[in-house]
Parts: structure tokens; sequence; C-alpha cells
């Protein structure tokens, strides 16, 4: 894929960020100019730090243009264990639907990449940050079947920092069963699975379907881990080392097929697409 | 009684009170029978009142309690002939996680549990029930062998979470979860889990999809601990109760959901005050599912046990309030308009 094919993929922009022609990259500190690190599709032209995007965008930098048609499950988190905290989860809800105009923390479709059908999905990690839900669960799973039923190439972007989501309690939990046996089906139907890993992706996703892939790919730098650093810190009382759980560790210990930036990712599945093609049922 | 909970207060002082007048009738040779009796039966009635209206925290504290019987006393006394089988047959060996061939009502079953230890130094050895990867891949080494021989697996589930270490993040402790998951919801065998203890989170679902799920009356099975949740949403560890409270994380809560098939009744005032009672009750139970398990088809046993934990979860669908797989709410809710 040519670089320039890229420039046309215009980013909007960021609400997060505060205004101004330059913003400060999280990872080196460095002040970058606004418009090169979009032009690089929100990557820090000095380090390669991939900042978090919205779907709309990774739906654009990923999918050929104009080709993906959502898929409207028309379903919407419930609040079954009538959650109070601090804040009530039925309240955390409505604000988060407000703030990214997402029903949920999920969005699928067809698409194609590089001119190959796929069912695509990913989560959207500044919904209730990424986490997972009956609703995600049950999105999650429904994709996976509706690419098991059409043998079409299912890929899926993880950007999860939140896990398993707290509020649905137990019910959460067990939607990385649900997720898990989904992909095993699929797996046994011949299946291809590509598992795209974002900053960050922790916890439940983590520990289920995100791990599941035939292949997995990661942003750099992303964090990526079961754990979270906080956690392992208070059990290990010492301080992490540099890199810890980053996505250059795990490929260094065997967890990853590759690290791959963003602005290469399209032409890279394309390749996988291209080399692992799903085989007739015998 | 170091042991003793906040609750069982006026139960023990009750039962201290049975001891004194027997101890005064045999001393004196006065009869007191009657009165004892008395005491006995109220005392039991007490019990009962006060397990009925147990919290969810007071559950927790059986559920850790001392004295509860953990995997190592359910082995011994449920299964015949346990035969151990050590190593992932890749990096190493997790005390932690047991695994091995027994015997239970002359079938053979491979019993896969969580260790916990019941002094310091197992405590220490067994890392306090929270496994490492190498735990995980060996379970599902053995799950599959035993699958291979057509031998039925029994899960028991007693861990506050899985090991939240520097070398267990380094070797894969993510990986190893999600691949158990995946691997039982396919496995070629009967698979029964049981929650003896502590369900805690992804370190008890990494051994935890089965055919049936049950759960002992006061153990719990949570996303999270009451004490990672109160630090996380109060910023403080000091709303536990509260959390344990929020969560629905009790036996009762899961069947609810429909998440779990059976509870097992414990011993009045909880598991630990009878082990052989205890494991009496675990043992009919996992009997009574593996026969109607083995009579199954292959196919119509993986067919249930997909379609089970694909029914899990409660949501919206066009503004139906969908609870494992059931529409419970029309779509004239109020919540729609
Ligand atoms: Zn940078």
């Amino acid at each position: 894929m040519a670089w320039d094919s890229f420039k046309r993929i215009r980013f909007r922009k960021k609400k997060e960020m505060p205004g101004g022609l330059w913003l400060r990259c999280p990872d080196c500190t460095a002040m970058v100019y606004r418009d090169a690190v979009t032009e690089l599709l929100q990557v820090c032209p000095e380090c390669n730090y991939h900042f978090e995007i919205s779907l709309d965008e990774r739906i654009a930098c990923l999918l050929d243009e104009e080709s993906f048609e959502e898929i409207e499950t028309g379903l919407s988190s419930a609040d079954p264990l009538e959650f109070v905290a601090v804040k009530r989860y039925a309240d955390r809800l409505v604000r988060a639907r407000e703030v990214t105009g997402l029903e949920d923390a999920i969005r699928i479709g067809y698409g194609t990449i590089e001119g190959h059908k796929v069912v695509f999905g990913a989560t959207a990690s500044n919904f209730l940050r990424g986490s997972m839900g009956s609703v995600v669960g049950e999105t999650f799973a429904r994709a996976v079947e509706l690419a098991t039923r059409e043998r079409l190439p299912f890929v899926f972007v993880s950007g999860s920092g939140g896990g398993a989501r707290m509020d649905e309690g137990v019910l959460s939990l067990m939607q990385m069963a649900k997720t898990s046996a989904a992909l095993a089906r699929m797996d046994d139907a011949g299946g291809l699975f590509i598992s795209i890993l974002t900053n960050p992706t922790m916890g439940g996703c983590m520990a289920s379907f995100a791990a599941l892939g035939d292949v997995t790919l990661a942003e750099p730098k992303a964090l990526l881990g079961f754990a979270g650093p906080t956690v392992i810190k208070n059990t290990i009382r010492a301080d992490l080392p540099e890199g810890f759980q980053r996505s250059e560790f795990l490929l260094a210990r065997g967890f990853l097929d590759m690290i791959v930036s963003r602005i290469e990712q399209k032409s890279t599945v394309g390749q996988l697409l291209d080399h692992c093609r799903i085989q007739a049922p015998a | 009684m170091a042991d003793e909970l906040e609750f069982e207060g006026p139960i023990l002082k009750l039962q201290r009170k049975i001891e004194e007048l027997q101890s005064f009738a045999e001393s004196t040779e006065i009869d007191l029978s009657a009165q004892i009796e008395e005491l006995r039966h109220r005392c039991g009635e007490l019990q009962r009142e006060v397990v009925d209206r147990l919290s969810p925290w007071e559950r927790i504290q059986l559920a850790r309690h001392p004295q509860r019987p953990r995997f190592l006393d359910y082995l011994s006394q449920v299964f015949e002939e346990p035969l151990e089988l050590c190593g992932d047959y890749q990096s190493g060996e997790d005390p932690t996680m047991f695994t091995g061939f027994a015997k239970l009502a002359g079938r053979s079953v491979l019993v896969v549990g969580q260790r916990k230890g019941k002094n310091t130094k197992d405590r220490v050895l067994y890392n306090f029930g929270m496994s490492h990867p190498e735990g995980y891949r060996k379970a599902l080494q053995k799950m599959r062998l035993a699958a291979k021989f057509g031998i039925p697996v029994i899960t028991l589930i007693d861990t506050p979470g899985a090991y939240p270490g520097l070398e267990a993040e380094e070797r894969g402790q993510a990986h190893a979860i999600a691949r158990n998951i995946l691997e039982m919801a396919r496995l070629k065998t009967p698979i029964v889990c049981v929650v003896i203890g502590e369900g805690g989170s992804g370190g008890a679902l990494g051994i935890g999809v089965g055919d049936r799920v049950l759960m002992f009356e006061n153990s719990y099975y949570s996303v999270i601990s009451p004490e990672g949740c109160s630090t996380i949403l109060w910023k403080s560890g000091d709303f536990t109760e509260q959390a344990a409270e929020i969560l629905k994380l009790t036996a009762k809560d899961l069947q609810g959901f429909g998440i779990v098939d059976e509870i097992i009744e414990e011993p009045l005032g909880g598991a630990h005050k009878s082990i052989p009672e205890s494991s009496k009750l675990l043992r009919e139970a996992l009997i009574k599912h593996l026969d109607e398990l083995c009579e199954l088809d292959q196919e119509v046993l993986l067919e249930e046990r997909y379609q089970k934990v694909r029914r899990i979860g409660v949501f919206y669908e066009q503004g139906r309030l969908i609870a494992a797989g059931k529409v419970v709410e029309p779509a004239t809710s109020p919540e729609l308009s």
C-alpha cells in the first residue's frame, strides 16, 4: 500500500486533546506538531507512540474506503445488578453514550481489506474504557458466528483497558467464556481469526478473545496483559522494569506474531488474508 | 477461639452454655437432659436463622474460613486412589494446581483443583491458591489426556485469582487462561466444575468452563474481589462489605443469572463444621451429574455446553430485555421511550 493513499484519510480533530498546533506525546514527552501526528494516523513522529483513535478512525485506516457495512444488532446494555457504587452504572452508560455517540463499546460489520471480504469488529476504548459486558460479549459472539457461517475471515481490533466490565459483575466475567467458545467453533470450522491488539488491552479481554487469534498483531508500545501494572506493583512491592507488558515485551516472549505500525496494518493484514484462505468444507 | 466469626457469636455462646450444663450434669449427676435438649433445639434454630440471613460479605468470610475444607480434604474424602500427574510439558510445575486421576464410585475421573494450604508453610507453597500460567497449562494438558481416553473431568475451584505477578505476566498468564477457556468449551469429555471456596475471576474461569457448574452454598464467584472493587471504585480499601453486596457474587445470585446449575448445601454454620458431611454432599452431587452427563451423546453434550455459555448475559435487544437467552420483558418497557 502506497504511502500516498493514506494521506487521503483525514481524521477529524480529537475532542479530548486541548486545542493548539502542538501537543505533548505522553510517551516521549516531546512537543509534536499536531498536523504531523494526524498525517501519520495519530502516531507520534518522534517515537512511534500510537495515540488512541476512535472507531471511525480505526475503520478508515484499516478497511478499504467506503467498504464498511455496519451490522446493527439493536443491542444495548441493561443494568442487571442495579449497580451503584460511587457512581451508578445506569448513569455511566448514559454519559458514555452521550460522549461517544455509540450504543456500547463495540461495533461490527462487513468490510474489505485490500479487496478481501471480512467480518470486522472493534472495541471502542473510549466507551467505559472498552470494557466487556453482556452487549460486547454477545455482539462479539454474533460476529464470530456470522463469520463462521459465511466462511469469512474475522478481523477484530481490541482496545480495552477496562477488561471485563465490573458493573455487570460475574455476567461480564462469563462473556470471556462466551466469546472464547464462539472462537472455538470457528476454529473447528476452519475459520481465520486475525486479532489486532491496541493500547491498552487488559484483564478479561486479554485473557479471552484478544489472546486467541490464529495470527496476532499488536501496535507498537501497546500495554497488553492480564493484571494491571498497579496491581502487580502492589503484589511484588517493587518497581516494574522498563517496557513491562508492552507489545515489544510480549513479542520477545513469544506471544505475538508481529508488531505492526498503524500505517502498515492494512497492507499487512491484506497479505495475511491472501495467505490464509479459508478451505472449503471437507 | 481465633477462628470465630462475628456473626457466630450468639450461636457459640449458646453452645458453650450447653457444654457447661452437660459438665455440670455429669459432675452432680442431676438429670438436665430435658433442658439440654431444649437448648440444642434453640441452637439449631438460631443457626438456621443466622445462616439464612448471612450477608454476602459474611459468606465470603465463610468461603475464606481458615478451617474450611480445601481441595486436599475433598481429594482424600470424595475420591478413591488419587494419582497425581505433574508438569505442563512445556516449562514448569505449578504446585498450586493439582491434576491427577482418581476413582469416583468406580469410574475413572480426572481431578483438577486449586490447592491453598491450611498452615503458613503450605499457604506459601501453594501461593495462597493463586496459579501461575504453568498451572493452567498443566490443567489443559491433563484435560486433553483425559478426553483422549474418554475420562470425565472434575474441577474444584478455590482461588482468590490467578497470580498477578511479574513472572506470571512474562510467561503469558492471559494467554494461558484464554486458551483453557477456549479448549474447555470444546473438550470432548464431560466436565463438572465446582466452586468450593473462592471463585476469583479469570483465575477461576481458567478451569471453570463445563457442562455443569456447581457452587457450595457459602462460596462466591466474582469478576473481581471485593477488595479490588473497593480500591478501584472507592479509591479506598474500606468498602469491601458494600463491594461484596453490589457485585452479586453469592451462589444464589449466580443461580439466578443462569450461570450455576446447582447449589450444594453446606452443613449448618458452614462447610468447616463438618468436613466429612461436606465431602459426602459433594460426592453425591458429582456422581449424580456425571451419571447424567455420561449418558449423553458427545454431540449433544458439546452442543449443550456451547448453548450454556452462549446464553449467559443480560441486555436489551430492540428494546426487549433478554436474560439467559429468554425474553423477560417485552419491548414496551419505559426505558425505550
Ligand atoms: Zn512520542
